[in-house]
């Protein structure tokens, strides 16, 4: 039970908000809310990575793209010209396709919004264990450089196929029906109803990785990072343990991608870029690496600011600029400063002995 | 059987022949001691048997069945626990949670259960604290349990170390160096440690330099210089033999 009331605060917290704009009248903010939700579900699957597993990845803007731009394409791409090859009528038949009108009232015929996410997250599952296996070898420098080096390729993917819209992204994305009259669109009047799915999604979430690193897994996890040599004679399945980690921290993402593609109505090759996988390593770090709670808080507030324009056109430059001065002032993120500076307060000597030895 | 046979056993790192066709065997329920001078290739040879090293020649044969070449998690898996010279800890765990990894083998919540919380992971989680708990007690360190093992200090740490091998519940429990860095009461105290260890049914192969715990406690020893086995006997008969005598104190 007290795994569920941990999160009651976060919860009284976002029903709060949302009574707040509702009364105040400032409802618009609740779409950058929800937007701040989304990107906050791939940081905290990346915290995992980086924090516990003590892996890092600068290219899971890559994975939010290939689970993005997979469920748009797939459910905005007309295959009434393929109706008569084989692969679409048995798709049609096992009710994985819809039927509708287009802009000009022509036939429409497209993947369903379940199938296609089903779809972009298996495929972004399938490219992390491939990645995964030979890159996770890496490690420090290596590991970012490799990584990197994906997160670029999506990106150039992205801005050359045609299929994929090139510079111009994908739009028209239709509304996710996740449950009869739980729909996640971005039009007004779902706002408020929209803002409570990302949040419940975001606390699911947040509720799953909480348990993992509290479990037999996050003590493994942690033990990697600790010593990956004391760990591995522990009888520790190291590789095993990173890819499975890996692999989950890109589901996350791939989950965001999807679900803030079918809100956004669309995506565009900027959300494959790589200073937005810059942004999210800044964030966690931010937020203290191995800290879910400190991740997921500065996820929503930095993402938020940014959303609201408040960086202005510096927007990328002020997250390079936040990488910098936490790697050099608070390594160990922003909370941690708080905790250093109460705990002097507490018991000054202690810590005065502390330093002397 | 023996519990462990080494057989023909090479490592050559270059040009230097770290360990040169050394074989020997290990009881179930000895314990036994490698000595030799610094660079005799005795760590070299732990790293070779528990895996962290693949030989470049010969068997190392554990509980009948052949495990060189294998990785060390898998060889950690049929019953193999060990220590390092530098302790090796895991920063940022506290002590109980640095045994607590120990238990790993024992544990099989994966990540689909753990995420989901499963209600039998509640059990095997307060087994392996209370296991874990216990081990803290028996090597008397148990007031430190929820103390970062990192902050704590040297001696502390070697018995950390040390339960969090005994964690593994081994059949076979490599000690390198298990004195190093302490002083004789406590080098006193690790010889009795060790004997116990013994009489809970783990077999010990041991490194050591401290020759007053060797002699006192090993049933059996063996000693490499530069690579190769010198000479493997009783204490006493070790203690008379000229070659050992020479390698220590010189023609």
């Amino acid at each position: 039970m007290k795994r569920f009331i941990v999160l009651l605060p976060l919860l009284a917290v976002v029903v709060l908000v949302q009574l707040l704009s509702t009364w105040t009248g400032t409802q618009f903010y609740l779409t950058q809310m929800t937007m701040a939700a989304y990107y906050s579900l791939l940081i905290i699957g990346l915290c995992v990575l980086m924090g516990y597993a003590g892996q890092i990845s600068l290219g899971h803007a890559g994975f939010f793209a290939i689970g993005g731009y997979l469920s748009a394409a797939l459910t905005t791409h007309n295959l009434v010209a393929f109706k008569g090859v084989a692969v679409v009528r048995l798709l049609e038949g096992c009710a994985l396709l819809q039927a509708g009108k287009d802009l000009y009232g022509g036939e429409l015929l497209v993947v369903t919004p379940w199938a296609a996410a089903i779809l972009a997250v298996l495929v972004a599952a399938a490219v992390a264990v491939v990645i995964g296996i030979p890159v996770l070898k890496l490690k420090g420098h290596y590991l970012a450089m490799a990584t990197l080096g994906f997160g670029i390729i999506i990106y150039r993917l992205a801005l050359a196929s045609a299929w994929l819209g090139e510079a111009d992204g994908i739009s028209g994305v239709p509304p996710f029906v996740l449950l009869p009259g739980l729909v996640v669109r971005g039009d007004s009047a779902g706002r408020v109803q929209n803002y409570y799915i990302a949040w419940g999604v975001l606390l699911v979430g947040l509720f799953l990785l909480l348990n993992l690193i509290g479990s037999r897994v996050g003590r493994a996890l942690r033990s990697i990072h600790g010593s990956e040599e004391a760990a591995d004679a522990m009888g520790v399945n190291c590789a095993r343990f990173k890819l499975q980690t890996f692999v989950l921290s890109a589901v996350f993402a791939a989950i965001a991608g999807v679900l803030l593609t079918h809100f956004n109505g669309g995506i565009g090759p900027s959300e494959a870029g790589v200073m937005k996988s810059v942004r999210y390593v800044a964030i966690v770090a931010v937020g203290g690496m191995a800290h879910l709670w400190g991740a997921l808080i500065m996820g929503v507030l930095l993402n938020f600011l940014s959303l609201r324009g408040v960086f202005g056109t510096y927007d990328d430059a002020v997250f390079g600029f936040i990488l910098i001065v936490i790697m050099l002032f608070a390594p160990n993120g922003i909370l941690s400063l708080l905790a250093s500076r109460k705990k002097r307060k507490a018991n000054p000597q202690k810590i005065a002995a502390n330093q002397e030895r | 059987m023996a519990l462990l046979e080494i057989e023909n056993l090479h490592r050559r790192f270059g040009g230097l022949h770290a360990v040169n066709d050394v074989s020997f065997a290990v009881q179930a329920g000895q314990i036994k001691a490698v000595i030799g001078p610094n660079g005799a290739g005795k760590t070299t040879l732990f790293n070779l048997v528990s895996g962290a090293l693949v030989p470049s020649s010969g068997v190392v044969r554990f509980q009948g069945r052949e495990i060189q070449g294998r990785r060390p998690f898998e060889i950690a898996a049929r019953g193999m626990a060990r220590t390092y010279q530098n302790i090796k800890m895991f920063t940022g765990m506290t002590a109980l949670e640095n045994v607590m990894v120990g238990c790993h083998l024992q544990g099989r919540a994966g990540f689909l259960a753990s995420m989901l919380h499963a209600p039998w992971i509640w059990e095997e989680e307060l087994e392996i604290r209370n296991k874990s708990m216990e081990l803290l007690e028996l090597l008397e360190i148990a007031d430190y349990a929820h103390i970062e093992a990192t902050s704590l200090a040297f001696g502390q740490q070697r018995a950390v170390e040390l339960a969090r091998a005994l964690a593994m519940q081994p059949a076979l429990l490599l000690l390198d160096e298990p004195a190093a860095g302490l002083n004789i009461y406590e080098t006193a105290e690790v010889g009795r440690l060790i004997s116990k260890i013994r009489d809970m049914g783990i077999t010990v192969l041991l490194v050591e330099h401290d020759m007053s715990l060797v002699m006192d406690i090993s049933d059996e020893i063996v000693v490499l210089c530069f690579g190769e086995k010198i000479a493997e006997d009783l204490p006493l008969a070790i203690q008379q033999n000229p070659d050992v005598i020479r390698i220590y104190l010189g023609e």
